[in-house]
């Protein structure tokens, strides 16, 4: 066992862990926060992304035990932040999601390209987008959502 | 899947995960941003008894002007690269390079040092930092040490590091403002490895020159110092690509060689032009 401090959703969390957990496995275990999905387990599918430190990162791929200090962000975690607010509203808007086992994931990404990018087209909304997989194949949605957020930005 | 049971330790000096690598008599690994090892992990085909998380060690994450070179901690991200961290005249290259590897969510966490010493022969640091010439620097139980990064890269998921070594920081020569690069990967999908790789870089004023190609199918980067002279004498054909390929590297099958070669016709004629 190893012991571990870290900030999820705004709370500090000081426990103890094993070592060989994922930071997926111990937001959902331990923590109950089923907002973040596994898909592939192996970083191909994006299904796991979350924020650290504002950063997207996939968590399937991030052992808990590095987590030391870091302030982690998930579906669950970002209240009224506004952006994401409007995230959520475009998401609805666009029909970005059908089954919604992307979704937490496709957020936090998009949180990051909108956040990151002041004008992009479509082309590189979709390159940005190539870590995330929706097998509903929504992306149409998805991408008009995340070009709607970025043009109001610049409005 | 997931990780076996394993040893977790988080250093915050470079000499305490030596220490701790020196323990470990082989099978201790190094942990930096793990968005290679912790795949590997979970799925059963890299073993590590210990983990060495060097997230801590804060020195391992700066960027400094060395004077002739800027020198860049193993442990900083892809991400930091993209976005412009690394000053220099060679740092459109850099950029270049760190903003098509994989996606946003894993550069933010992989590192240019764990890229090279992971060694996965399809990856594009190995390729990019043997084409701008980087020297290494390693620390280990018996001292530190400094080597081309092309010694470096021995072989197919094979470094030179030792048992009880750490890749510290990497140090890429200051090239002159006219600085010419080229660097062009074939891939199926954003974010996917690269199938072929090819680098060039040509520096007019001090005649620094280098075409290196790079794939699993070549098993790993590869420098062809016979395109190099082309490079600078005259267009290179795709005979003369196809024949240093076949002169370094031994025979490809038809689909390699033709990605190969367009990847690397592509290289050096945009640096020529």
């Amino acid at each position: 066992m190893t012991t571990l401090s870290l900030t999820v959703n705004g709370r500090q969390v000081n426990t103890e862990i094993d070592p060989r957990v994922n930071l997926a496995d111990f937001l959902r275990d331990r923590l109950s926060l089923k907002g973040t999905h596994l898909g592939c387990e192996h970083g191909a599918c994006g299904a796991c992304t979350v924020l650290m430190d504002g950063m997207p990162i996939r968590s399937c791929i991030t052992m808990a035990a590095s987590c030391e200090g870091v302030e982690i962000t998930t579906v669950e975690g970002y209240d009224d932040d506004p952006l994401m607010a409007r995230l959520r509203e475009a998401f609805r808007e666009e029909h970005a999601l059908q089954c919604g086992y992307c979704t937490p994931g496709m957020l936090a990404t998009a949180y990051d390209i909108v956040s990151r990018m002041d004008r992009a087209d479509e082309n590189e909304i979709r390159a940005e987008l190539a870590g995330c997989v929706c097998r509903c194949t929504g992306y149409r949605g998805i991408v008009r959502a995340i070009e709607r957020c970025i043009a109001e930005k610049s409005a | 899947m997931k990780a076996p049971a394993l040893e977790f330790h988080r250093p915050d000096t470079v000499e305490a995960a030596v220490a701790i690598l020196a323990e470990g008599d082989g099978a201790a690994r190094i942990l930096a941003g793990g968005q290679s090892l912790v795949p590997m992990l979970n799925l059963r085909v890299a073993f590590a008894e210990t983990l060495v998380d060097i997230g801590a060690i804060r020195e391992l994450a700066a960027i400094e002007d060395a004077g002739d070179h800027i020198r860049l901690g193993a442990r900083v991200s892809h991400a930091r690269i993209e976005d412009g961290e690394a000053d220099g005249h060679c740092s459109g290259m850099l950029r270049h390079v760190a903003r098509n590897i994989a996606y946003r969510a894993v550069r933010n966490r992989g590192t240019l040092g764990g890229s090279l010493a992971h060694a996965d022969p399809a990856a594009d640091w190995p390729v990019a930092m043997i084409a701008l010439g980087v020297d290494v620097e390693i620390s280990g139980s018996n001292g530190n040490r400094k080597l081309p990064v092309e010694e470096f890269m021995v072989d197919v998921f094979t470094t030179a590091l030792q048992e009880d070594e750490i890749l510290t920081g990497i140090c890429i020569p200051k090239a002159c403002p006219d600085l010419r690069w080229s660097f062009h990967k074939m891939r199926k999908k954003a974010g996917a490895f690269g199938e072929a790789i090819a680098a060039a870089v040509h520096d007019p004023e001090s005649g620094f020159c280098r075409v290196v190609a790079g794939s699993s199918a070549i098993g790993g980067p590869q420098r062809l110092n016979l395109l190099e002279t082309a490079l600078q004498e005259g267009p290179a054909d795709d005979d003369a690509i196809r024949d240093a390929l076949t002169r370094t590297i031994g025979p490809l099958d038809r689909y390699e060689m033709q990605i190969h070669t367009v990847c690397l016709r592509r290289a050096i004629e945009e640096v020529r032009t």
